[in-house]
């Protein structure tokens, strides 16, 4: 019996290296789940194309949870030696992974015309945030923006024009009034808007500071701009909008309920991701709008969502197998197909041209508000030691949301948060 | 207790061969072996390497650790969220534990009595425990959302207003103690039962012969005798209240403005969100502390009153 389980044994493995041989450079990727939909179908359909195509490929998907799971299971695994050869992370973690000397920028893995000419194929607007120093870290994949949804119904119960969504702060707060109803004991029964607060506040909370012409950080990391008056004013406003204009909830509002609660006619509008698309199309029960967020100095939103890394400690073989895949993954056909299938923004401008999404597009126009957002889109708030820096403003923000503190005291307090924490990086 | 002493007894001596009772104390160990093993693996050489860690600053890429001597613990002693998350744990245990062991014998006592229903309401007791944290978390937002949540909902009922309970920093953390209590109180009442069971009728009939009302049986016989399984409990409900990190993480993140991050959850956000983690071992170590102490305290005060028999 154990004899006959040894020479099994022996036969396999004396097989595996024959394999090992000839084939195969194996790549493991690292992919995180942000939105609903079968993503992991998706992601397994697309793998299991580019092996067709390219027999001498084996790609190993690895689904590691969230963003924040998938950022933590790559350090650590590259910690203990075996990193993946190529993951999807947020696009705010190019700092991070560059800090921690784990990635390589892909101008020196491109060889082709072609993968050269992929380095340019993107909207600026994503590679804001995927390109420092002159060199490209990330590849725009399942990129977001902040867009406002608006209850068409409730427009029209308000007297207002149910097609036209507020196209400036003016605008947001004066419809906003109209759209605050409360019942005969005063009791507000449904909000003008709500701009949720809870977690990462910071990030809409830029749309607001970039809409009043501010800049929270420097294109290299290592400056931020937290105390600027005009990033205070935007504090200020996101503050007044419940106390003194008293169109928002006050306090800290939830991302999570965010959409349940304009579902619910809670509210009848909502900043929120272009990522929420497919779900307010399939839950809300009035007619709904999709539009740029409204302007104070200039329009704007941060861009968000994750993109394509490949690590450093791959051999080339496997790094040069990896850029294969984020080639075939970014192609105008497939970005269409995966933005239609998730509700991200189509990466490229190219993809927008495909007949597909023309076709998706016609039948339904929202889906091209997010993508005539991004001429004024700017890169989400990114620094060294990314989540502290941005923590503080998260806790700043939240200060002032909740009346603790006034404006230009909590983002004071950030900024020289952030001033200590980057002064090993200049 | 002493008649398991002595039949061991019997077996290692008598009519054994002085050989084997070299042998008992060897057998002894290896029968140890396995789980000291996986204590040695999981729980000692990690605590010893978070101690070390906890004097060295954090490596990045291709920087190396430093050695950092006490500069971490001063770091420590002026990080006001540090302050904070000790204030709001301390805040937290301070009411989850004794109101959660209260509830869960008062549960315990209701339905050791011949009640109708008795399985039904067990059962419904302890169903909050057997739920995962994250879904009951995710259940308990909902019911703690303005207006159309079910606290608010009932609150309309008597004329209350809107209440953001989870966004306003003066009542998140009540919010996170109430999930709290409701998840723990059932688990305890477990205890509290079994221990109940435990305890021999005649001391009961006794303390009615000598004409003891129920209030003095209760007082002067059955809490006496379950002092053991409430300093079980009381230490156990306060280790938990220092362990919590799920449930900060599923339903306030630590916001609003820090106002519900608890000690570990520092150290999970300080160590996996901050890549900061010999940092992280500093917390954790001074936690590590604090918690040992207050162990060791609770033993050391709480046994005198502890009769076991």
């Amino acid at each position: 019996m154990l004899k006959q389980l040894l020479r099994t044994a022996t036969i396999g493995a004396s097989f595996l290296a024959m394999q090992s041989c000839w084939a195969a450079t194996d790549i493991t990727f690292y992919y995180p789940i942000a939105v609903g939909g079968p993503i992991t179908k998706i992601l397994d359909g697309y793998v299991a194309e580019f092996e067709k195509a390219n027999p001498d490929i084996v790609v190993k998907p690895v689904y590691t949870g969230s963003y924040q799971d998938t950022t933590a299971k790559a350090l650590t695994a590259a910690k203990a030696g075996t990193p993946p050869t190529i993951a999807v992370l947020l696009s705010t973690d190019m700092f991070t992974m560059i800090d921690n000397d784990l990635v390589v920028p892909f101008d020196d893995l491109a060889k082709t015309a072609e993968q050269k000419a992929l380095l340019q194929a993107f909207y600026p607007a994503f590679m804001a945030n995927s390109m420092t120093g002159g060199k490209t870290w990330g590849i725009p994949f399942q990129r977001s923006t902040v867009v406002q949804y608006w209850n068409k119904d409730a427009f029209k119960a308000a007297g207002l024009d149910p097609d036209k969504a507020p196209a400036s702060w003016d605008e947001l707060v004066s419809m906003g009034q109209k759209l605050t109803l409360k019942d005969a004991s005063g009791k507000v029964t449904q909000w003008g808007v709500q701009i949720p607060s809870s977690g990462f506040p910071y990030w809409l909370f830029q749309s607001l500071a970039t809409e009043a012409g501010a800049t929270l950080a420097s294109p290299d990391g290592k400056k931020t701009f937290f105390d600027d008056p005009k990033v205070v004013e935007a504090a200020q406003f996101f503050r007044d909008l419940s106390v003194k204009d008293k169109v928002m909830p006050e306090g800290i509002t939830q991302w999570g309920t965010t959409p349940e609660d304009f579902f619910q006619k809670k509210i009848a509008m909502m900043w929120t991701t272009t990522g929420n698309l497919t779900n307010v199309k399939a839950h809300a029960g009035f007619n709904f709008g999709v539009a740029p967020l409204p302007a104070k100095m200039r329009g704007g939103s941060p861009t968000g969502g994750g993109n394509l890394y490949i690590f450093k400690k791959a051999t080339p073989e496997q790094q040069e197998a990896a850029f294969k895949f984020v080639q075939f993954l970014t192609t105008p056909e497939r970005a269409a197909d995966w933005g239609i299938a998730t509700g991200y923004v189509a990466t490229r401008p190219d993809a927008w041209e495909t007949p597909k999404m023309k076709a998706y597009v016609a039948s339904f126009p929202a889906a091209a508000v997010a993508r005539d957002q991004l001429k004024d889109s700017v890169a989400e708030l990114s620094t060294h030691d990314n989540e502290r820096v941005t923590q503080g403003l998260n806790d700043a923000l939240q200060a002032v949301l909740t009346g603790a503190k006034p404006a230009d005291v909590a983002l004071k307090q950030a900024q020289a948060n952030a001033v200590r924490l980057l002064k090993s990086y200049q | 207790m002493a008649g398991a002493h002595r039949q061991s007894g019997s077996v290692a001596g008598g009519t054994a061969p002085p050989a084997h009772r070299l042998a008992a104390p060897m057998q002894n160990w290896l029968m140890l072996l396995p789980a000291l093993l996986f204590l040695v693996v999981f729980t000692i050489a990690p605590t010893i390497v978070t101690i070390i860690d906890s004097f060295w600053f954090t490596p990045h890429g291709a920087k190396a650790a430093t050695f950092a001597g006490m500069a971490q613990y001063e770091a420590l002693l002026a990080d006001p969220i540090f302050w904070q998350a000790l204030r709001n744990n301390l805040l937290y245990a301070a009411v989850t534990v004794p109101v959660s062991i209260i509830l869960a014998l008062a549960m315990a006592l209701w339905t050791n009595g011949r009640i109708k229903g008795r399985a039904f309401m067990r059962l419904a007791f302890f169903l909050p425990t057997m739920l995962p944290m994250i879904g009951a978390a995710n259940i308990w937002i909902y019911f703690y959302t303005a207006d159309y949540g079910l606290i608010d909902q009932i609150g309309h009922l008597f004329g209350a207003g809107s209440h953001n309970w989870l966004g306003n920093p003066h009542t998140a953390l009540g919010a996170l103690m109430v999930v709290a209590i409701w998840k723990e109180a059932g688990f305890f009442m477990v205890f509290y039962l079994a221990a109940l069971q435990q305890i021999p009728p005649s001391l009961i009939e006794a303390a009615q012969l000598e004409g003891a009302n129920a209030w003095q049986t209760f007082w002067r016989v059955t809490l006496p005798l379950l002092m053991p399984t409430t300093l079980f409990v009381g230490v156990n409900a306060l280790i938990n209240s220092f362990r919590v990190v799920d449930q900060v993480i599923s339903m306030t993140g630590g916001g609003p403005d820090n106002a519900t991050s608890l000690l570990i959850f520092y150290v999970y956000q300080t160590a996996f969100s901050f890549w900061d983690t010999y940092y992280g071992a500093t917390i954790s170590t001074v936690l590590l502390l604090g918690l040992g102490l207050l162990s060791f305290l609770q033993f050391a005060l709480f046994g005198r009153r502890v009769h076991y028999r």
